[in-house]
């Protein structure tokens, strides 16, 4: 038996699973964060295929929603950060989609946003918390008054509420629960029968998986599933929620895969340049995600030398020594 | 005739030494991580570093340069996910300290991360408040890293991402936020405290080389310097370990002293 073919129908494309599963105007969750395990092959096809309107929720992403955004994918963001740490500490593109008025943007913490995708795995409509009592972030909304109530938006963005078991004045933040359309991870593994197992950190890609109606997971490495339910601590997914698994090696590059790769300086460094100007950012869709048709012709033109450079340790999970200047 | 040192070493070690042994640290990247590490490495080896993305306790051989790093992932106590970091964070048994960054800052330590000018049409965006906001309002305690600059240490921030002292008193308190607030900024030129009562700003330490006036020059409201005293140098055993153990690439203490 071939690896994957367990999977039946699960096992798709890149093009078949965003296709059939992602839809313009959709809530969409993106795993992974900052420079980790973003959704990278995912997010390119989506691009490719021209997906709009889309209402991203993310706590802390770079990469993926970077390039998202700056595609004019999305309309409207919910967000607690927006960077790649020392590369690039504003994303780009975001940075400059919301100081020229183009994209809707609400910030949450990452506490809220953690917090919010859970309730929504949970079925609960809303979750309490102490985080930002006093702050802009509660203080100030994002989202245009008028939108509140329509298609994803909730009717409040958060509520100063009294402690209903205290006897004390004991305020506490109300969040709204998030349940997105889709949610869009990358993995190391998948079994056959579609377990999942994700190594080094998860973040919040469970919760996210777990409260979406929808779940795409590309994957480094498909293995029998035999190997993954002989060490089920291990295991991150049962495999009954998840949707579609895309065979999508080196998928998170130039973000991080703990184990198989780690973060691209060298690339991640070309998209800091790229992205400042409309004009180069443009040139850098075209060259890295438009023209190329399948993710061999991206790592042809990543090239053999950075492959090599940023092949994980086995054991420590990074390229121990790897420049990152 | 000591050794010279950059203000980004000063700032590490001035951060570090604020770091009791026993101290759970939050930590973000950039600073903090030095901050961090060389305090276990001279005098608080009990200390430990978690960060919001679920790393606990990572032996950090190489310095990680995002908190989703693979670097944070590895020796660790365990690998989690923000969930776990966050009862982490908020735990009642825990002496929780956040070191936090931030493009301005108030007289009572509230700092923001998200945008100048107006939130709805912002002149600069910032990444946003991430897990910062999240640190101000729970930990035990929070350590501020700024440059100091007129432009950064303002009356009224923009936009309060992270909560300190809100409007001093017990203001924090009132607000329904049961414990923390900040201890400490730590500047290029010195560090803050805020006052037991009144919760405002104050010039604790002026680095060697630095006048209390300076200090006041470079803060955009006033600030009571009355208080301050000048802060011991790095000592060779501080400047060697940053140097030699925590940060040898200079890929966060940058260029090496002129």
């Amino acid at each position: 038996m071939k690896v994957g073919e367990g999977l039946g129908d699960k096992l798709m494309s890149p093009g078949e699973a965003v296709g059939r599963l992602v839809k313009d105007g959709d809530l969409v969750a993106l795993g992974g964060f900052t420079v980790s395990r973003n959704p990278m092959l995912l997010v390119r096809e989506i691009i490719r295929q021209g997906i709009k309107d889309l209402h991203l929720a993310v706590h802390s992403q770079g990469q993926a929603l970077d390039l998202l955004v700056g595609a004019g994918c999305v309309s409207r963001l919910e967000l607690a950060y927006a960077g790649t740490g020392r590369f690039a500490p504003t994303a780009i593109r975001f940075r400059r989609a919301v100081e020229q008025g183009q994209l809707q943007v609400e910030d949450y913490s990452n506490q809220h946003m953690s917090l919010r995708f859970l309730a929504g795995a949970l079925g609960l409509p809303f979750m309490p918390c102490r985080s930002g009592l006093g702050s802009d972030v509660l203080n100030k909304q994002g989202f245009d008054p008028g939108l509140r109530g329509q298609g994803h938006i909730p009717p409040h963005k958060a509520i100063v509420s009294q402690n209903p078991f205290s006897r004390e004045e004991d305020p506490v933040v109300l969040l709204p629960a998030l349940t997105p359309d889709v949610t869009l991870l990358h993995a190391q593994y998948v079994g056959d029968d579609g377990t999942v197992r994700i190594k080094g950190l998860t973040f919040l890609d469970l919760e996210q998986a777990r409260a979406a109606s929808r779940v795409i997971v590309s994957c480094e490495e498909i293995v029998p599933a035999a190997h993954l339910r002989a060490d089920p601590d291990q295991n991150s997914l049962p495999p009954f929620l998840v949707d579609a698994v895309v065979h999508a090696p080196y998928g998170a590059h130039p973000t991080a895969c703990p184990y198989f790769y780690d973060y691209d300086p060298r690339h991640l460094s070309l998209y800091r340049q790229q992205a400042q100007s409309d004009q180069a950012f443009g040139e850098y869709l075209r060259q890295w995600v438009m023209d190329l048709p399948g993710q061999e012709a991206y790592l042809a033109q990543v090239g053999i030398e950075d492959i090599m450079r940023i092949k994980a340790n086995s054991v420590l999970g990074y390229a121990p020594g790897l420049d990152r200047r | 005739m000591s050794e010279r040192y950059t203000d980004k070493e000063m700032m590490a070690l001035a951060a570090g030494r604020l770091v009791k042994d026993g101290d759970v640290l939050f930590a973000g990247t950039g600073l903090s991580m030095l901050a961090a590490t060389v305090a276990r490495r001279v005098h608080a080896p009990r200390a430990v570093v978690f960060f919001e993305t679920g790393g606990i306790d990572p032996s950090l051989e190489e310095l990680p340069l995002a908190v989703a790093d693979p670097r944070v992932m590895v020796g660790t106590a365990m690998n989690s996910g923000l969930i776990d970091a966050f009862s982490l964070l908020a735990h009642r048994r825990l002496n929780t300290i956040a070191f936090l960054g931030a493009a301005q800052i108030d007289p009572y330590g509230n700092i923001n991360s998200t945008c100048l000018g107006d939130y709805h049409h912002p002149k600069v965006r910032f990444p946003g408040c991430g897990g910062a906001c999240d640190a101000a309002s729970l930990a035990a305690g929070v350590i501020l890293f700024m440059q100091h600059d007129r432009r950064r240490f303002v009356e009224k921030v923009d936009y309060v991402s992270s909560v300190g002292w809100l409007t001093g008193g017990d203001s924090r308190r009132r607000a329904g936020l049961k414990r923390g607030g900040p201890i400490a900024v730590v500047t290029n030129l010195g560090v803050l405290r805020f006052d037991d009562e009144s919760k405002r700003m104050y010039l604790a330490e002026h680095y060697p080389g630095v006048t209390p006036q300076e200090v006041a020059e470079h803060t955009g409201f006033a600030l009571d310097i009355g208080r301050g005293q000048e802060a011991a140098p790095p000592s060779q055993r501080e400047l060697d370990t940053l140097r030699q153990e925590v940060d040898p690439d200079r890929l966060i203490l940058g260029p090496p002293p002129a």
